[in-house]
């Protein structure tokens, strides 16, 4: 019997960790992506392999998903990860208001913490401002973005997953009963149009996923909420260090490579093809970063972007919260064959994979278990070294 | 208020079934924006069909290097004001010594391939990073902890190398210069695949790897010493003692 074939349209990490999973669950994996891998939000990430600390106070069941896919990421794709701490720091006696919901927080949400003195902190940490008042050590950590989903996609394609780049998704093929059999894409490298059938489609597009869904006459269940970063050219630190307050703009800084990268702003957008950077972004994250660390005023920048989260449900900006949704379309608005995952964190992708991949096997009648939590991800290379 | 310069972004262009060419568009640009931001422009507003690799940046994934008007660039840190001026040309090609996917995508493939038999580390303890200006004195506490290598596998390197251009069987500078960080004492098994004809000894110690790498790992520097390596492991064989 031939096993069911599986579109997934998108090769950010929700996309390649769910082509991880269903070729693991025995399925036939095909992924488009109209780019190459991580074109859009996910190479962009600020690459912050997230405690839970920064939830844990206002969104604690992101908290949790963060706090346990940290720890499951740290085992199966070290290759990638700059396992080293994080810092939450206060700087201002406004920050110490905030110090007492952290540590019940991050109790609560078994994200383990030390308080250390400012003197403790400073002899970790000798660039963060000495100003420090008080400061909780907790498992964050960075990752290279694009290396995080090579390693998924590259693991993928050992198993037998295809992937399809600079294949662009024009619309859906429907099976006369109002149900989706495929999609047309535009194959860029040749300037051809193509149609690809599948049992079921899976959209993976994050901020996109709303284009997609008006493909198939349905609305939008995400609210692309873009931010800017910002990376200097200096190590600063070994670990990510965190504003202890309210989550705000500016208030990460995380090393990554010879750099730190400071982030982020949000506010809505519609079109997020091209988001341009603002003077007064850039401006906001110095001022903001330099009050972390006061050595990035005589840094130089050295790249400066934006990218747009995936958010979903209602509110705007920071109050939406930061878990993810996976949509069947036979159950919200009865057209089978397409399937909708969206929302989420770049270290919550294993998870939303698994959830999304629960959903598919469900509608093709596999039984195979989900299995990613145990299974060490090959050498991200890979991706490219292995033939598709 | 910001700067505008008008530019001619010249994009070479490569099709399935058609003759390579290049492609003109007029650009307003702000100087001080990267070329990435004018190549993601000209595919967002301009022409949808252009094929380009970027991810993240920001000089740590690698994917996002071309040929900026005949130079070897990370076009995500490189500077329009850099590289053209108010008026002129600012021509974008791929990679040389890399098979072209489309337009300005190259595949990787075949270079991955060797940084893989060389077994390059991708990440390392912070203590084994050659960081300028490193810390006083490295903790003894600080061993433990672990960051993402230098060398970004961009390829850039492997662009500019011309005896690269001769064979592509040469594993190349990025490749050796990761035989060399791994070092031969370490990883005995690599003496075989850098002491041969397309090994370390190919290399005509032109330097250009090292001119256009923007990652600060200096490639030549590291196929020299790694020549240094092979000497060495020669010489305790010769005595015996490998």
């Amino acid at each position: 019997m031939s096993k069911p074939h599986v579109i997934i349209i998108g090769a950010g990490f929700t996309g390649v960790a769910t082509a991880h999973d269903l070729a693991l669950r025995g399925c036939d994996v095909t992924v488009v992506e109209r780019g190459d891998l991580c074109h859009g939000t996910s190479g962009r990430t600020h690459g912050l392999l997230h405690s839970g600390g920064r939830y844990a106070v206002k969104d604690k069941e992101s908290a949790v998903e963060c706090i346990d896919e940290n720890m499951i990421l740290r085992r199966i794709v070290p290759q990638v990860i700059e396992p080293n701490g994080g810092l939450f720091i206060a700087i201002e006696e406004g920050d110490l208001d905030y110090a007492e919901q952290f540590i019940e927080s991050c109790e609560e949400c078994h994200i383990p913490l030390e308080e250390l003195k400012p003197q403790e902190a400073l002899k970790l940490e000798p660039n963060i401002n000495p100003k420090v008042l008080t400061a909780f050590l907790i498992p964050d950590g960075t990752f290279d973005p694009l290396r995080l989903a090579l390693a998924f996609a590259g693991t993928a394609k050992h198993n037998g997953a295809r992937f399809q780049t600079y294949h662009e998704v024009q619309g859906f093929l429907m099976d006369g009963q109002g149900n989706v059999s495929g999609i047309k894409v535009l194959k860029r490298a040749a300037n051809k149009t193509e149609e690809l059938r599948a049992d079921v489609v899976v959209n993976a597009t994050g901020a996109w996923a709303g284009e997609i869904t008006n493909m198939a006459g349905l609305d939008a269940p995400v609210k692309p909420t873009p931010g800017i970063m910002v990376a200097y050219d200096q190590r600063f630190v070994q670990r990510a260090i965190n504003r202890l307050n309210t989550p705000a703009d500016g208030d990460i800084v995380l090393p990554q490579r010879r750099m730190v990268v400071v982030g982020t702003t949000s506010f809505d957008a519609e079109n997020v093809d091209y988001i341009p950077v603002t003077d007064d972004q850039i401006k906001l994250m110095l001022e903001r970063g330099s009050e972390l660390i006061p050595g990035i005023r005589n840094a130089k920048p050295r790249g400066i972007y934006m990218a747009a989260r995936p958010l979903i449900g209602g509110g705007s900006g920071r109050s939406i919260a930061r878990t993810f949704k996976c949509y069947d379309h036979k159950e919200t608005h009865n057209i089978d064959g397409l399937v909708t995952i969206t929302g989420g964190k770049a270290t919550t992708l294993r998870a939303m994979a698994e959830k999304t991949a629960d959903v598919v096997c469900a509608k093709l009648g596999i039984t195979a278990a989900c299995v990613t939590k145990e299974t060490p991800l090959l050498s991200y290379r890979q991706y490219y070294a292995s033939p598709n | 208020m910001t700067e505008q310069w008008n530019i001619t972004l010249r994009i070479y262009r490569q099709k399935e079934n058609e003759a390579p060419h290049f492609d003109n568009f007029k650009m307003e640009v702000n100087p001080d924006e990267y070329v990435l931001d004018a190549v993601e422009r000209a595919w967002a507003f301009h022409d949808r069909t252009i094929c380009f690799r970027h991810a993240c940046h920001h000089s740590t994934c690698g994917a996002c290097g071309m040929r900026v008007n005949g130079v070897e660039k990370l076009t995500c840190i490189t500077l329009i004001r850099d590289v053209t001026k108010n008026g002129a040309t600012l021509k974008v090609e791929p990679l040389r010594n890399f098979p072209v996917v489309s337009d300005l995508a190259v595949d990787m493939g075949p270079f991955y391939r060797k940084m893989e038999a060389v077994g390059a580390r991708p990440v390392l303890p912070v203590t084994e990073a050659e960081i300028e200006n490193p810390p006083a004195k490295w903790d003894t506490d600080d061993a433990q902890y672990i960051r993402l290598s230098d060398c970004i596998e961009c390829g850039l390197c492997i662009s500019a190398c011309p005896v690269m251009a001769t064979t592509p069987e040469y594993l190349g500078p990025a490749p050796l210069a990761a035989a060399q960080d791994n070092g031969i004492k370490r990883k005995p098994e690599l003496l075989s695949i850098v002491d041969c004809e397309d090994g370390v000894w190919r290399c005509h110690s032109v330097f250009e790897c090292t001119a256009v790498c923007p990652s600060f790992v200096d490639p030549a520097r590291r196929i020299m010493d790694l020549r240094k390596q092979v000497v060495g492991a020669r010489v305790r064989k010769l005595f015996g003692k490998a």
